[in-house]
């Protein structure tokens, strides 16, 4: 269970916090998605449950750990509990596939193995069975840089499943994807966390991918929680909380109610089908 | 706003000095300075025109370059400049690299910083020439002062330029080995290094192209190499011997230009 008790960031040299008193629980296994228009704190959250970000004041404590007041090692330790997945997929570009996916274990291979590429055995075999998994078997030896988007953001994955982590923080992962490698990205994303039982907590801008894909959805706006509860509950109104006023009619199940899947999830799916 | 409006507005670049009268002063008194520079630069004619003839003899020199007479002279000094550019650029570059690291902002620890950013300002605010000139007092003349002189050169440029270039590596591919719990030091070579890696042998290359060059020049102030040599030549009025030294350096230059370019596009 990971718990945020409080949470507060402010920025050096900015007038207003960018994550104000936030509280939130997330239960072991569950996938959240957080929502919420640029600048209104998505990033910010997640990175000060690893400390990429140190938080104003507050509290967080993944199970037994007092995450704020951890130190050097003791924050490392913290962070190989923890897999990160990017929008911008992060790879190092001059690494081959192998080497990034590898790089999840960093934390617990030594540095003079790790330089000569000698992982042990072990983590190389999980390495292949990751790989495999995301579809990336026969890509190990290519550079990160002479894949495609999709093909990247799978890199992203088994880099971050390789640590073996309890929980996963994924910002905004399909923000630069197109629709449908879009979609299968996210399946891939939630449907492995099912399959690891991990809590997974995901950024994401697409509101109609978000509620097709998680059970519980949080809203932020203005660095503060507008929203949280399933999806079923988000319509016009709390879409217009959220983003600001708009015609949301397409965005949600009421222009569509007696169909299971939304109207704009079908557009969305149209539009996969076309590339 | 209509048409006829529209063209009431007038617009202006932006200038760097906003005040007219302050762009128009400054201008003039620019003029006026380069005027009185000019006139003031002392020029002996009579003496210029001696030095020409000195000129004509040398250019008649290169026509008949003298790599003869003295022959073993050359060759020591060739080779003496030689052994200081590979010495110097492999000790510059061990030594330039961990002050590169430790330089660049986004990785290193303030106080490591500040420490590492000092020896790049001190040893970049110095010519080579100056520096040369210190060590040849703490350790004599000969070449080991030259190779002194070109590694703390060389340390600089390295920790300078590969700073820098670690300053603006890609934040996000850092941020993601550090997600993972990696140490420092794993930090550096899976995050900085890969991506800093073809910059750092361009540099050293390029540094020893430097090096070699400096190192024929190091030699007017006794600091070794074949500067040395062709120092002596031109006191002995020995223009032919002179030419043909400074053919060879051209030669040498030329080649190891030729040589690390090739190298540098395989690695890049
Ligand atoms: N490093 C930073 N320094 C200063 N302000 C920042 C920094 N990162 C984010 N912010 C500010 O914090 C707010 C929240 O940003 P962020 O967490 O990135 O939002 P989101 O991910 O939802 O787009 C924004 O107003 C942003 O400008
Ligand atoms: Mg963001």
């Amino acid at each position: 269970m990971l718990s945020v008790k409080g949470l507060t960031k402010r920025y050096p040299n900015t007038e207003i916090s960018a994550i104000e008193d936030i509280t939130l629980d997330f239960p072991d296994g569950q996938v959240i998605a957080i929502i919420g228009p640029s600048g209104a704190g998505k990033s910010t959250l997640i990175r000060c449950i690893n400390r990429l970000v140190e938080p104003t004041s507050g509290e967080i404590w993944l199970n037994e750990t007092n995450v704020c007041n951890l130190k050097s090692e003791s924050l490392r330790k913290l962070r190989c509990r923890i897999g990160m997945i990017f929008q911008e997929y992060a790879l190092v570009d001059r690494l081959t596939v192998m080497e990034n996916v590898l790089s999840g274990k960093l934390g617990s291979v030594s540095l003079w193995k790790s330089v000569r590429r000698k992982f042990p055995q072990p983590v190389v075999k999980s390495a292949f069975e990751i790989l495999d998994r995301v579809g990336l078997l026969d890509q190990v030896d290519k550079r990160a840089d002479e894949l495609s988007g999709g093909q990247r953001q799978r890199v992203g994955i088994a880099r971050a499943l390789l640590q073996q982590p309890e929980l996963l923080l994924v910002d905004e992962p399909t923000a630069s994807l197109d629709p449908k490698t879009a979609r299968q990205i996210m399946r891939l994303i939630v449907g492995l966390s099912k399959e690891y039982n991990l809590t997974a907590i995901i950024n994401i801008h697409d509101v109609v991918l978000a509620r097709e894909f998680t059970q519980r959805i949080i809203g932020l706006r203005d660095g503060s929680v507008v929203y949280d509860a399933s999806p079923a509950g988000l319509g016009t109104e709390t879409l217009g909380a959220i983003y600001g006023e708009e015609d949301w009619s397409h965005s949600t199940y009421e222009s569509d109610n007696n169909d299971s899947d939304s109207a704009a999830a079908s557009i969305d799916e149209k539009l996969g089908a076309l590339k | 706003m209509n048409a006829a409006e529209h063209s009431q507005l007038r617009w202006n670049t932006r200038h760097l000095i906003p005040n007219r009268n302050v762009r128009i002063a400054l201008k003039i008194a620019m003029i006026t300075y380069l005027y009185f520079g000019i006139v003031s630069v002392d020029v002996n004619w009579i003496r210029v025109y001696q030095g020409a003839g000195r000129a004509m003899q040398f250019v008649v020199a290169f026509l008949s370059p003298d790599f003869v007479s003295q022959y073993e002279l050359i060759i020591d000094g060739i080779l003496e400049s030689l052994a200081m550019t590979v010495v110097a650029t492999l000790a510059g570059v061990a030594v330039g690299l961990p002050i590169a690291f430790g330089a660049a902002r986004n990785i290193s620890p303030k106080p490591i910083y500040f420490v590492c950013r000092a020896f790049v300002v001190v040893s970049r605010t110095f010519t080579e020439i100056i520096i040369a000139i210190v060590f040849v007092v703490i350790v004599g003349f000969g070449p080991f002062a030259g190779v002194l002189t070109l590694t703390i050169a060389g340390a600089g440029f390295i920790a300078k330029l590969l700073g820098e270039d670690i300053e603006s590596i890609n934040p996000e591919q850092l941020e993601a080995i550090r997600a993972t719990g990696a140490s420092w030091w794993a930090t550096l070579v899976y995050a900085v290094w890969p991506q800093v890696k073809p910059r750092f042998l361009g540099l050293s290359l390029y540094r020893m192209d430097i090096n070699f060059r400096n190192s024929s020049v190091l030699g007017i102030v006794g600091a070794g190499g074949i500067g040395g040599t062709l120092d002596i030549a031109f006191a002995r009025y020995e223009y032919s011997v002179g030419a043909a030294i400074l053919l060879l350096i051209v030669a040498l230059v030329l080649t190891a230009e030729y040589i690390s370019g090739k190298i540098r596009q395989r690695v890049q």
